[in-house]
């Protein structure tokens, strides 16, 4: 039974991985494919931690903790760096396929 | 059954990290490349917490957080660089 549910988790995680390095490679452009990896990678990785938290409880004696650690960095740290990527692209003004918004002067621009 | 699971994940983060791999060589331009690099390692965390349930070892997890650490370090760095031209001003 468990191994049915930790089977069901691994697989959904890497299948969401997947995905989202597809959407990596093949969205036209690059504000599209921000997209990718920065929900469904971040999701897939979250399914496998819960996996391997399961897995781990079970085994040994006492709760693993240890990847509640490692879900908690990377579920804060991938907006962090996503918004840091955006605003990297804007500054270079990478083509987008739709129309750019109109420029205004904001004094909070570091540009 | 867990190991048809494991062996079936290990196969799709691995073409993952080809597609990303394709992405970092491709571009075309540096955020592309940095999205690429950041995809990589976020991908690598889930072939480590693989591979440590797969060996039954818990002590890969300590890898697993060294890997988002540095990760999450060189992305922001390398943003920085393109927004400003500089790291620590």
């Amino acid at each position: 039974m468990i191994d049915i549910l930790l089977s069901v988790l691994i697989l959904t995680g890497a299948a969401l991985t997947f995905i989202g390095s597809l959407g990596l490679a093949r969205l036209r452009d690059f504000y599209s494919r921000l997209h990718g990896p920065t929900k469904a990678t971040t999701l897939g990785v979250g399914c496998l931690l819960i996996a391997s938290a399961v897995f781990f409880s079970l085994r040994d004696e006492g709760v693993s903790l240890h990847e509640v650690l490692v879900t908690l960095f990377l579920f804060i740290t991938a907006p962090v760096s996503a918004h840091l990527l955006g605003k990297a692209a804007l500054h270079l003004k990478l083509e987008s396929l739709a129309p750019m918004p109109a420029q205004d002067d904001d004094p909070s621009d570091p540009a | 059954m867990l190991n048809t699971a494991l062996v079936i994940a290990f196969a799709l983060v691995s073409l993952a990290f080809l597609l990303n791999f394709w992405r970092l060589l491709k571009g075309p331009d540096a955020p592309d490349r940095i999205l690429a690099l950041d995809t990589l390692y976020v991908n690598t965390i889930a072939l480590v917490v693989i591979f440590g349930v797969h060996r039954g070892n818990a002590i890969y997890f300590e890898a697993a957080l060294l890997i988002a650490m540095m990760g999450f370090v060189s992305t922001v760095a390398l943003c920085k660089y393109l927004l400003r031209g500089d790291i620590i001003e």
